[in-house]
């Protein structure tokens, strides 16, 4: 064997037009247009951001699975790429999300005593989400934005160079 | 081609490769060692453990980092160095790397003493860590009963994942999370449920993925390995089986390209679990005014003597399991025939015998086994490939992935794991079907067809333009050869790959089927193929027209038989039976009146001739449970006693050289020499208006009485117990649902020439509940044959009624 250069698709034997809705089908479809028709399953990131946005911030086994038929592919396939990117949720959210980068220039730049300000203050801890499910707290992998250090994306909107203060403000100012 | 070739230097040893292989292909041709984990020839590079980095140069420039032996095609005069520093530098790295995760603990793991981690770790890794923190816990899943799990223990190498992806066509496991957090499972816990699924047990190179029958029940170290034939289906897998004492612990696969590659299936690789079942035959018994006494075996033998004896010739009928070894049918043959009698069977799940007189004298698959991969067409007729014959399954699979088309023709579509184009009808309309695709390509035969629809015209043509390119294959399968119009489907199915330009192959049932052929344990065939003066009487004549006296070998009859209750009404009306059987069974405990044990699998020596031809010997692994003795033995001295020529065999060797001298110069060939002719047979399933056709498929894990007796594969979601599988709408039509109890009726003798056995309606009565199934044909009921309660049942292809309990 060599490396793999066809896509593992399967067949998934469903009507697609039962799947999701017919608006996220017209969203994903536009992503799937972009890819060589055999390898339709490379839209399974955006497809699950848009499911994701559709479904109130996180995504449920089922509506994997349902990507992963629209797209013909395994649904052990859509759960891997959904559980290794950190903007994937797989449980209920609250209404925004404040992701912190602890990568190591935000780490270096102060993000650990950032994360602990918003932990005490709000009574949460990453990964968690307040009681008053205002926020959902996470813990993030490098947002690509090092200069600035430390970065913190709220929903998504990247916010440079924060401190606990600014976060305060940014935090008071959602809803 | 040979201009294509490169030449390189490996640890400065001259090589030849071509152009596009990895290092590591080359270095493993060469014996050079590289250690590896992920990287395995039959699966896709993912060259993501990094053990086999190396260092390499090319054209005098040296590649600034070492680089990974598995993704690194080799090139016209490269230099690699699999054991300078820098490359023995980057293997330790790696290795630290990997033991940091994992526990070392190997007294405690089932794997130890036989694991490529720990291998590898000896040789190319340090004595002491320095990871002093905490290494990470994984949750284990439960897999199912055949495969335990210990996930901490993963390394990420991701073959199973692989294996599951590209061998078996279903990916169940998979790499979720990140990092640390990275896991292999199922995701949402599920049983691994396919037939080749044991396979990731040799794969996993360490003790995440481990045997569960077999773990921590003996050390690699105290086995010894000898070498088999698997005893099922017809592929004939080549077996490694560990030994320890005079037990077989477990059974791997080995090595052979041309017949299962490195793979076995699930049945090869758990059914030893039956040969120390509870239910093994250990004593030589004889009934006694209807008790049953154990006697010595010189007692036995003398009672089974007169047994046979007894009925006179024309009445002695011999039935033989056709798993039972080439020497054993032929001795079989041989007592039988000396004895005066040509009335023995070994095509027990047969019902249709018209086309006896055509047969091929050497049937087989029509082409070697490895070259079903090549093929570009191919029309598989009345079978459930991957439970009958799941290695030729998944070559067929590999065909289809290289844009084969894969047709089929069954009484139920299947659930296959490639693209397939599927023609399902019930049974009385398969022919219909197949003239259907003759007529397409402008041949039409006599007989009905059905409407021709665009899926007969694609398959007709894609077989067509297959069969012009030599590409093609048309193949018979086990629902076929039970059909009650067998032979006029064969027919067809001739006419057709003729017309289509395509080889004809029959997927023979069971291990040893073609070695009927060959060993003349048949009606009308003496050993090495001729014919007798007058063929005596099928499996099927023998039960409907029933003798005085059976030899029954290796079988259950209240299972094997394509009617369990004729044949047991037979039995039961019989004088003398006389059973060689490794278990003891209630069945045989009514019917019989001398059981003797006789050694299973792995206890004697023999030969199997599988699908494609292919004669494979194999001795002898273990003793005999109890006082079992190997069944060629019990022949031989049989026909000793009786003082009959041509039994003074000194071992199982020579008995193996009589057949294959018998049949020097025969070469496998599938020409019908009437096929013409048998298409004009008319049809006999036609049912009566109304009528549900029984479909009694035989589940994977009902093969055979081993099968049957091996506990974990029975505990397996594949293992199909008896229930009746209807057509939603069919089953409307019925006033049935999902759920529903149900009482089955299957008449005796409803298209076969006599009703007079058996006739009793109460016999044959089964209970059992309603599953709705879309795949299945309108007209016909899926109810598995070979199951617990399948035994009160008819004719395994045949009319049945459903009638709900309590309505
Ligand atoms: S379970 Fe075994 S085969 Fe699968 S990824 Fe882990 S180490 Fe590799
Ligand atoms: S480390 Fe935080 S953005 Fe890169
Ligand atoms: S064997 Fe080459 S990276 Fe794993």
């Amino acid at each position: 064997m060599s490396f793999r250069n066809t896509p593992l698709a399967v067949i998934q034997d469903v009507d697609k037009e039962t799947l999701l809705t017919p608006e996220l089908r017209a969203e994903i479809d536009k992503h799937v247009a972009k890819y060589p028709p055999e390898w339709k399953q490379s839209a399974v990131m955006p497809a699950l951001t848009l499911v994701q946005d559709h479904n109130g911030g996180w995504l449920s086994r089922e509506l994997m699975d349902q990507v992963a038929a629209y797209l013909d592919m395994p649904e052990t396939a859509v759960y891997e790429v959904a559980t290794f990117y950190a903007m994937y949720d797989l449980e209920p959210v609250g209404r925004h999300k404040v992701c912190v980068c602890n990568s190591i220039s935000c780490m270096l730049g102060g993000a650990e005593e950032l994360m602990h300000h918003i932990e005490k203050k709000h009574n949460v801890a990453p990964g968690g989400t307040t009681a008053d499910g205002k926020l959902t707290f996470k813990e993030f992998e490098c947002l690509g934005a090092c200069r600035h250090a430390p970065v913190v994306m709220v929903d998504k909107a990247y916010h440079e160079c924060v401190t606990p203060d600014a976060i305060d403000k940014i935090i008071d100012d959602l809803d | 081609m040979s201009d294509d070739k490169i030449t390189l230097e490996i640890d400065g040893r001259l090589c030849t490769a071509v152009p596009g292989e990895m290092i590591i292909a080359v270095a493993d041709r060469e014996g050079i060692a590289i250690p590896r984990f992920c990287y395995h020839e039959k699966l896709s590079i993912a060259a993501n453990c990094r053990m086999c980095l190396v260092e390499a140069e090319q054209g005098g420039r040296p590649f600034p980092k070492p680089v990974p032996a598995c993704a690194t095609p080799v090139n016209d005069g490269m230099k690699v160095l699999t054991r300078s520093k820098k490359a023995l530098d980057a293997q330790r790295g790696t290795m630290e790397f990997l033991l940091i995760n994992h526990p070392l603990d190997c007294p405690i793991c089932d794997q130890g003493g036989e694991c490529e981690l720990q291998d590898v770790s000896m040789g190319y890794g340090e004595d002491v860590s320095r990871f002093s923190e905490r290494k990470r816990v994984v949750k284990d899943e439960d897999l199912g009963p055949l495969i335990a799990t210990e996930m901490t223990r993963c390394i990420h190498c991701t073959r199973c994942v692989r294996f599951g992806a590209e061998i078996a066509g279903l990916r169940e496991l998979g790499a979720t999370g990140r990092g640390e957090d990275m896991r292999i499972g199922t995701f949402v816990e599920r049983t691994v449920a396919h037939e080749l699924s044991g396979n990731i047990i040799d794969l996993c190179p360490v003790g995440a993925l481990t045997s569960k029958p077999y773990r921590f029940t003996a050390r690699a170290w105290e086995l010894t390995s000898e070498e088999s034939i698997a005893p099922h289906d017809s592929v004939g897998s080549n077996l490694r089986l560990h030994i320890r004492g005079s037990q077989v612990m477990r059974v791997h696969p080995r090595d052979n390209e041309a017949v299962n590659e490195c793979w076995i299936s699930d049945r090869d690789r758990f059914s030893y679990e039956g040969l120390s079942s509870p239910e093994r035959l250990t004593e030589p018994l004889l009934k006694r005014n209807g008790q049953w006494q154990t006697v010595d075996w010189q007692e036995a033998l003398h009672a089974a003597l007169e047994a046979l004896q007894a009925p006179g010739p024309d009445q002695l009928g011999c039935l033989i399991s056709p798993t039972a070894t080439l020497e054993e049918q032929y001795l079989l043959q041989r007592l039988v025939r000396t004895l005066g009698s040509d009335h023995i069977d070994t095509r027990l799940r047969q019902q249709d015998f018209r086309g006896d007189a055509a047969d091929p004298t050497f049937p087989w698959l029509g082409l070697p086994i490895a070259e079903l991969e090549q093929q570009q067409g191919v029309l598989l007729i009345g079978s459930d490939l991957r439970q009958e014959q799941p290695l030729l399954a998944h070559r067929l699979r590999m065909a289809a992935l290289d844009g084969a088309t894969i047709a089929l023709l069954n009484p139920y579509a299947l659930a296959l794991n490639h693209a397939s184009l599927q023609l399902v009808a019930a049974p009385p309309a398969l022919a219909s079907e197949l003239r259907a695709l003759s007529q397409v390509l402008g041949k039409p035969v006599q007989g009905a067809t059905v409407e021709i629809s665009d899926r007969h015209r694609q398959i007709a043509t894609a077989l067509q333009a297959a069969g012009k390119a030599g590409q093609g294959l048309v193949l018979l399968g086990a629902l076929a050869e039970a059909d009650p119009d067998y032979s006029l489907i064969r027919a067809l199915a001739a006419a057709l790959a003729e017309t289509a330009e395509c080889r004809l192959g029959f997927l023979a049932a069971a291990a040893n089927s073609i070695g009927s052929r060959l060993a003349g344990s048949l009606p009308h065939r003496l050993p090495g193929g001729a014919a007798p003066k007058r063929p005596g009487l099928d499996a099927q004549a023998m039960l409907t027209d029933p003798r005085q006296g059976y030899l029954l070998w290796g079988l259950e009859p209240d299972r094997d038989f394509a009617d369990p209750s004729l044949a047991m009404a037979a039995l039961r009306s019989a004088k003398q039976v006389v059973a060689c059987s490794h278990f003891k069974s209630a069945a045989l405990d009514e019917v019989a009146d001398v059981l003797l044990p006789i050694s299973a699998f792995a206890e004697t020596a023999g030969t199997f001739v599988n699908a494609e031809g292919r004669w494979q010997r194999f001795q002898g692994a273990v003793a005999p449970a109890g006082d079992a003795r190997p069944g060629w033995k019990v022949l031989r001295v049989l026909g000793t006693m009786l003082e009959f020529d041509g039994f003074g065999q000194n071992n199982a060797r020579e008995v193996h050289d009589e057949v294959a001298h018998a049949c020097s110069g025969l070469a496998p060939d599938n020409r019908l020499s009437d096929a013409r002719a048998l298409t004009a047979i008319t049809e006999r399933s036609a049912p009566s208006a109304g009528a549900l056709t029984r479909i009694g498929n035989l589940p994977i894990y009902a093969s055979d009485a081993l099968v049957r007796h091996a506990p974990a594969l029975q505990r397996t979601p594949l293992a199909e117990s008896l229930a009746v599988y209807l057509h939603p709408q069919q089953a409307a039509d019925l006033g049935l649902t999902e759920g529903d109890q149900v009482r089955l009726i299957q008449g005796a003798g409803s298209h076969s020439g006599s009703g007079s056995v058996g006739d009793n309606a109460a016999a044959k009565e089964a209970r059992a509940p309603v599953v709705l199934d879309d795949r299945i044909a309108l007209g016909c009921t899926r109810i598995p044959a070979g199951v617990d309660g399948s035994e009160a049942l008819g004719p395994i292809i045949g009319p049945v009624r459903i009638e709900k309990i309590g309505a």
